[in-house]
């Protein structure tokens, strides 16, 4: 008795205490940042400064009067919104068509989609610029839309495929019998009944679009840079300003996890979806 | 109208046969009953006539227009499924009037529709209710009533009532009968109770692996039946089937005898016999017979209570003239 009392002790308090030191160690360069972005450059870099200092937002004022920090914001949410628009205008059709009308080779279809995620981005990169610059779309935000929605693209489909493949095939087919056409049954019939899966897949894919920064950063100069190039900007030559850098992260990171944290049911919803079936 | 021909209709998954060649009519204002155990084609078969499912090969007519490349919805055919398919976002006046909107009916004439589709099936109450919130039993109803909202050439139902407890199933049963009576529609019913084709149908069409065995009247594959297959899967409980000596006797290969043929008697019977397990429904009673001689156990069906006992001795008399006698392939001597 005496050692099952020891154990459920353990876990009682054990668990609790393990999680939230995990919880924490993995939030805490988070605070850090949050908090070095309330300190003037100086400050950031002293030890004891670390958590004793007299906080200022010159940092934020700094960055919205000389480093422009709206127009690569309003570039972030162009681009997170149009490409997530077009991955799933795309995406829902493709799932769509795999999941009620597989063929032979739909598997095989879906691997090779994945497998395009498997290809180092690095691989592709001087195609990439030389072709952008051929074209003349170097720095548009026609091109950075275009290729983040074409990287996310594959897990769009995955994530809808899964979806998909949970409504019954007899709820489509009674739709077919009822009269409805193709795009009828997806807008009728597809769309209401997957609509947590759609939205969850949306956010997840806005979040990518979002966070992305290897072809922001690389294909854009200044008409179509995100907020991942001003964080790549403010590595500054001058070396490493670390209030400045923690205020541009910050305001980048900012509105997305705010987003994630209203969204966090339908997130964690999305993400488990036939996992708990 | 409502006459479905199927010309030399064939089905393959890959290489597989499904459906061997077949041919098929379906007269206008019939109730057809598609019956066969499970993986026997009769749903792909309903399918193929829906447009769900392509044919590889022949023609399906439905009122003398061939409709092999015309899609589901322009055939003019509704559809019961087994797993009801209602639309779960919907409530059931949205599901009824599904189709009448994809038609583009203005919305009085689709409430119209609705509400006097709901009335026949007792579903007026439930009009606001998502499916969610009905029974087994009622979102079948809701599911037909999608059905005859459209005022169909014919009904196609594929096992409408599989998903249904017993008690349910009877009366559904009656409904859709009184539902066919009343409407005079064709409608193509696919089940593989052998009791729901029985009671249902005006034209059995049994089924094994693709092909049709015997296509007939209840009454004709019940004391008619062509082959060995049809004989043992018509009746309940099965007729008794016998090779052998007995079986040379009477100039057969095989020989078969429904149980509800055999009579006890208290001496003199062809068969003798030991009881076995006896099964009292109160309205009958099933005796399995043991040690008679033949190759197998004997089911007698007797008629109300019927005082025996395990082990009991008894004798009994197959009515000679209701023998059923099959040749060394299965078909039909007499």
């Amino acid at each position: 008795m005496a050692i099952v009392s020891k154990t459920s002790n353990l876990v009682k308090y054990g668990r609790p205490i393990l999680a939230w030191s995990i919880g924490l160690l993995f939030f805490f360069p988070i605070f850090w940042m949050v908090l070095t972005s309330f300190k003037t450059d100086a400050d950031a870099v002293k030890p004891e400064h670390l958590i004793w200092f007299t906080p200022t937002l010159d940092n934020y004022f700094n960055m919205t009067e000389n480093y422009d920090y709206w127009r690569f914001a309003k570039n972030s949410v162009i681009t997170a919104i149009f490409a997530t628009i077009f991955t799933l205008f795309v995406g829902i059709p493709a799932a769509y068509a795999m999941a009620f009308n597989p063929s032979r080779s739909t598997k095989d279809i879906l691997m090779w989609m994945l497998s395009t995620k498997m290809l180092p981005a690095a691989a592709v990169l001087y195609p990439m610029i030389y072709l952008s610059k051929g074209l003349g779309l170097y720095d548009t935000k026609f091109l950075i839309v275009t290729v983040v929605s074409l990287i996310n693209l594959p897990i769009a489909i995955w994530m809808l495929f899964t979806y998909f493949k949970e409504i019954p095939k007899d709820i489509i087919e009674a739709g077919k019998m009822d009269g409805v056409n193709t795009f009828g049954e997806i807008k009728e019939i597809l769309v209401p009944l997957a609509w947590g899966g759609i939205a969850s897949t949306a956010l997840l894919i806005f979040i990518f679009c979002w966070n992305e920064a290897y072809w922001t950063v690389r294909l854009t100069t200044i008409d179509a840079a995100t907020l991942s190039k001003l964080i790549e900007g403010n590595r500054a030559p001058e070396g490493l300003f670390f209030g400045r850098l923690s205020a541009v992260s910050t305001a980048a990171v900012g509105p997305i996890v705010v987003l994630g944290w209203f969204c966090q049911k339908q997130l964690v919803k999305g993400l488990t979806f036939g996992a708990v079936k | 109208m409502g006459h479905i021909v199927l010309k030399n209709v064939t089905k393959s998954f890959e290489n597989l046969e499904v459906i061997p060649p077949l041919d098929l009519t379906i007269e206008d204002g019939e109730f057809a009953v598609f019956v066969g155990p499970s993986g026997c084609g009769k749903s792909t078969l309903l399918r193929m006539i829906a447009g769900l499912e392509d044919l590889t090969s022949g023609e399906i007519e439905i009122d003398g227009e061939k409709v092999s490349e015309v899609p589901p919805s322009k055939r003019g055919l509704a559809m019961v499924f087994q797993s009801y398919a209602l639309y779960p976002h919907m409530s059931v006046r949205k599901n009824i009037g599904f189709p009448l909107r994809m038609e583009g009916l203005v919305k009085s004439e689709i409430d119209a529709r609705v509400e006097s589709a709901a009335k026949s099936l007792n579903l007026t109450d439930y009009l606001d209710r998502k499916p969610a919130a009905l029974s087994g039993g009622q979102r079948q109803r809701v599911a037909i009533g999608r059905a005859i909202v459209r005022d169909p050439t014919a009904f196609l139902f594929d096992e409408p009532l599989s998903n249904l407890d017993a008690a349910l199933r009877v009366g559904m049963r009656l409904e859709i009968s009184e539902m066919h009576k009343r409407m005079k529609t064709t409608m193509i019913y696919v089940t593989h109770d052998q009791v729901e084709a029985m009671t249902m149908a005006d034209k059995i069409i049994v089924l094994q692996s693709g092909a049709i065995e015997q296509v007939g009247t209840p009454l004709e594959l019940y004391n008619i039946p062509q082959n060995l297959f049809v004989a043992g899967f018509i009746g309940s409980p099965k007729m008794n089937l016998f090779t052998g000596k007995e079986a040379e006797n009477q100039g057969a290969y095989t020989l078969g005898i429904r149980p509800e043929h055999i009579d006890i008697v208290s001496s003199g019977g062809l068969w003798k016999g030991k009881v076995g397990v006896a099964e009292h429904l109160g309205s009958d009673t099933f005796i399995h017979v043991h040690e008679t001689g033949l190759a197998k156990v004997v089911t007698v069906r007797a008629s109300g209570e019927v005082d025996l006992k395990y082990g009991d001795q008894i004798s009994l008399s197959p009515r000679s003239d209701l023998f059923h006698k099959f040749d060394p392939k299965g078909i039909r001597l007499t």
